[in-house]
């Protein structure tokens, strides 16, 4: 793909920004107007932008804490931080070139032994590739308010460090480690929540207090009405509930206020990273269409050396890389890869749009490629931009096919390939391998006891005979701790048979004193 | 667009949570290296220590998806298959285990990481203390350093502090002359006013005015009551020398086991004395009939054969005591390891030498008997010695894994009591 490109029959025209490899502010300035101009002339819109400049320690840093710039403290975080140095310094693992943060401005971090072609192809990829993501995408601006973000985690590391000096490391450490078990289990997947907002924060946070424990002690002082239900029974929450931590936060019948504004810390923080679980191919592909698409055009625009664009185009290469399934290297498919690939396709298609295209995608070939693609970033998650982009040269480029894996069975049986009548089902099922709700088990809050001994009931919906893996019964543990009192797992099968999965504590506990 | 220069912030961001993962781990750490402190060296002391723990015991639960079921899955680069193919399972921990193990975090079964030698040292001696050393080292107050203490109107010429002398002078002058420069620029001023024809005849204003430019020019540039000496004073330093004495019986009853367990002994004793004390000396004395002192390698590894006389390696020690380290100086500890063995009569002159010149000139003495048959009579003896002396500790070692218990049971922190006094006693309450 380079050949074309280093011709250098322009390069005359004017004098490239830099030649050598190292970076100074001057110079990250210049390639900082020039990609500016660039994406500007693309119609990126973006966060205004805060570059900081890190080193490699720091990174470390960053990557124990998942990208947030602050966050409190727990003993996880130094967990990851351990074993992310550890292979560092081994030399197992090479850091990442940057780390964006989705707030405004949007805050990206350069590493200082980054030669000055990485800068560039950061401030592309980072500062205007993620960055317009953060800003278009729909699940991010549901899910996330970019402007209140830093304030709120700023909040959260006060209020819980005050809480430590209050009541001691290891009674916050044992509830943060709990929640930490129920993290993805804390949003509403389909109800819109309300956006984090500092001052609202601030100003709730007192009388929620007060408010939220005479609410609890209401619903446990009240006996409801009898509400019949389809088997006979009374049921509280009457509709079940998805969201296991705002469930705890409004109704655990014991915890103190404290508790349940740090239940509620965790669950926003949940929340933060929710979009990211479910825009990684997405998120990544524009990303790196962007660098891809930028760099080039400045090097058409003879900002840039041929030199440069070798060293571009390596890394590039590398990160778009997709090892095939039975390769050493393969560690499933690489999101920058696929997403890159599906980016780079639907400008083909719009552009170039073959016969085969036209059958497949009748509303994109031929349009403005600028425009739908700029469609596609804003309205999709990687689930359906999957279903509704996957095209078939993407397929036969990766090759992909399609297994069934039955546990039942003794073999491996191939469903499709990369031929006419294979497309359609791969497209669907990688789909549907992006689908949170396939990917985590679907367990809600089914039942909670209200007249008897306050136990707690959660119903895990099996799909596809899966069941839950061995640390199930820890998580219960955790979420015992949490409701302070017996709580109980079942599972419903496809035919809707319910059995109890698990409980905690292990024996059923009829009698209760408090 | 903005750059930040983050580099200079603070660089270990992670610090405080990876001492909360230490904190909270601490006992499966502590466990991991009671296991792995049999096998260093006296050597690596100040090396970082390799720390494992089992990957369960840390590991964040969720509720997760287990392993079977049925899946449909989707993989890149196809070669030959076509659609019905039948392939067999491959083995478990490549193709798709690969990203289940990275989906949890962690390959391994083990979670590795490294401990600062500070960090291990904190770990392994944690709650151990040396026997009476604050009260020892009150009083042995015995080096002194001189260090600046503000300035002196008094002292000897090499002290004078020139800056503050001058400063002195400056503002003696200023202060003297300032009411004498008022009034002369009054007369002058006078002066000036009088017709041009009458101010050479006006005498008295020209001579006051002379007079007083006579008494500015008298006062002098610098006087004895500007000068300002530096002043030291002498702050006592408590002394941070050490000398280990390690003695051991290397007759034909020791075998290489043996003196084995006795080096992981001093080992551990070294490596504690290092904390507490800047330099540590130690003398290797074997003995079997004689005694001797001897290098590092000569003391574990060199074979001897022959009777034992105890008594020989602390007449031996009495004598480098009194020759090389004097007690005002060095804070002088002993750990004697033996089978037990001993001449018969020899065992009470052991007693005698400890009790008259050996334990009242150092501060503390373990004696570690490794054997597994009952003690013979310089046990005995030694134990007599506990009811008059509070620094001599005796402790039997059968086996390996003693030794760090048996360790810790020499210097384990005197209880919560003695703790509590002591600090009122130094008026830390």
């Amino acid at each position: 793909m380079s050949k074309k490109r280093l011709k250098s029959e322009k390069v005359t025209a004017s004098k490239p920004i830099s030649r050598g490899a190292d970076w100074n502010y001057d110079l990250i300035n210049q390639y900082y107007a020039a990609i500016e101009d660039i994406a500007n002339d693309f119609g990126l819109d973006t966060y205004p932008n805060q570059m900081e400049i890190i080193s490699a320690e720091q990174m470390l840093d960053a990557y124990a804490s998942a990208g947030m710039p602050i966050g409190y403290n727990h003993w996880s975080f130094g967990k990851h931080f351990i074993s992310n140095e550890q292979s560092y310094r081994r030399g197992q693992m090479g850091l990442a070139y940057e780390i964006v943060i989705n707030s405004n401005p949007c805050i990206a971090y350069l590493m200082e032994e980054n030669s000055m072609m990485m800068q560039a192809l950061v401030i592309a990829h980072a500062c205007f590739g993620h960055n317009s993501f953060f800003k278009g995408n729909y699940l991010f601006k549901t899910w996330t308010d970019a402007e209140a973000i830093i304030d709120y985690l700023v909040f959260a590391k006060t209020y819980i460090s005050d809480c430590e000096q209050k009541y001691g490391v290891d009674e916050v450490e044992s509830i943060l480690d709990s929640c930490h078990a129920l993290m993805n289990y804390g949003v509403d997947r389909y109800k819109r929540p309300s956006p984090i907002s500092m001052r609202e924060e601030k100003q709730r946070q007192k009388d929620r207090e007060q408010y939220l424990q005479s609410q609890v002690n209401e619903l446990w002082n009240t006996i409801p009405e009898k509400l019949q239900s389809k088997d006979g029974k009374t049921r509280f929450p009457s509709e079940p509930q998805e969201n296991i931590l705002y469930f705890i936060e409004k109704n655990a019948p014991l915890m103190k206020s404290w508790q349940r504004e740090i239940v509620r810390i965790v669950r926003k923080t949940g929340q933060y990273f929710y979009p990211q679980r479910q825009t990684q191919v997405m998120n990544e592909g524009w990303a790196c269409f962007w660098h891809y698409t930028i760099l080039n055009e400045l090097y058409d625009r003879c900002h840039v050396t041929d030199g440069f664009m070798i060293e571009f185009l390596q890394s590039h290469t590398n990160v778009v890389a997709q090892p095939d399934f039975d390769s050493p290297y393969f560690n499933g498919i690489n999101p920058y890869a696929l997403g890159f690939n599906m980016m780079i396709d639907i400008r083909r298609i719009c552009e170039k749009p073959t016969e085969e295209d036209k059958k497949w995608f009748p509303e994109l070939a031929g349009t403005p490629w600028n425009e739908s693609l700029t469609f596609a970033m804003r309205n999709f998650k990687d689930e359906s931009f999957i279903a509704q982009y996957l095209s078939p040269k993407v397929i036969r480029d990766f090759k992909l096919f399609a297994l069934n894996d039955d546990a039942g069975l003794n073999e491996l049986n191939i469903t499709a390939i990369h031929n006419d009548a294979g497309y359609q089902e791969i497209r669907n099922n990688l789909s549907m391998q992006y689908n949170i709700s396939m990917k985590e088990p679907n367990i809600e809050v089914y039942d909670v006891d209200i007249g008897g001994n306050r136990s707690l009931t959660l119903r895990h919906i099996t799909a596809n005979n899966i069941n839950l893996d061995e640390t199930t019964s820890e998580v219960m543990k955790h979420l015992h701790k949490l409701w302070g009192f017996p709580v109980k797992l079942i599972s419903e099968d496809a035919n809707g048979e319910q059995y109890v999965l698990n409980r905690c504590p292990l024996e059923e506990v009829t009698d209760t004193n408090g | 667009m903005q750059i930040i220069d983050r580099r200079l912030n603070q660089k270990n961001k992670s610090t405080v949570n990876r001492q909360r993962f230490i904190r909270r781990y601490r006992s499966q750490i502590k466990k991991s290296i009671a296991d792995r402190i049999i096998n260093r060296g006296i050597t690596d002391v100040d090396k970082n220590e390799s720390i494992s723990i089992p990957s369960k015991d840390i590991s964040e639960p969720s509720f997760r998806h287990g392993q079977g079921g049925n899946r449909n899955r989707v993989f890149p680069g196809n070669k030959a298959f076509s659609v019905g193919d039948k392939i067999s399972r491959p083995m478990q921990g490549e193709g798709q285990a690969g990203k289940r193990s990275s989906d949890s975090g962690e390959g391994n079964d083990e979670f590795m990481f490294e401990l600062s030698s500070d960090e291990y040292m904190n770990i392994l001696f944690e709650d151990l203390e040396l026997p009476n050393l604050q009260i020892n080292q009150l009083k042995k107050l015995i080096n002194y350093k001189n260090i600046r203490s503000g300035f002196n109107t008094d002292g000897t010429p090499s002290n004078i502090d020139i800056v503050r002398s001058l400063k002195g002078s400056l503002a003696r002058r200023i202060a003297i002359k300032s009411p004498l420069k008022k009034q002369l620029k009054k007369l002058e001023q006078a002066l000036q006013q009088l017709p041009s024809e009458e101010r050479v005849q006006s005498k008295r204003l020209n001579d006051e005015i002379s007079a007083l430019k006579r008494r500015i020019k008298r006062i002098p540039y610098i006087d004895s009551f500007d000068l300002r000496y530096k002043h030291f004073t002498k702050l006592p330093q408590p002394t941070t020398n050490a000398v280990m004495f390690c003695l051991m019986d290397v007759s034909g009853s020791m075998d290489q086991e043996t003196k084995e367990i006795a080096k992981r002994f001093y080992i551990l004793l070294y490596m504690f004395l290092k904390r507490s004390y800047k330099d540590v000396d130690v003398v290797y004395i074997r003995h079997h009939t004689h005694a001797k002192e001897v290098d590092e390698h000569e003391f574990f590894y060199s074979q001897e054969t022959g009777g034992t006389i105890v008594s020989s390696a602390l007449i031996l020690m009495q004598e480098i005591l009194a020759d090389r380290y004097n007690p005002e100086n060095w804070n002088v500890y002993a750990a004697q390891a033996s089978d037990g063995d001993n001449w018969d009569t020899d065992s009470l002159k052991c007693r005698n030498l400890m009790s008259t010149s050996i334990l009242p000139r150092i501060r503390y003495f373990a004696y570690v008997e490794i054997t597994e048959r009952e003690p013979q009579t310089l046990w005995y003896e030694y134990q007599s010695l506990l009811e008059h002396f509070d620094n001599i500790a005796i402790k039997k070692i059968t086996q390996q894994s003693d030794i760090y218990p048996i360790f810790r049971a020499f210097f384990e922190k005197q209880g919560i009591n003695s703790k509590f006094n002591s600090r009122l006693k130094s008026g830390g309450l």
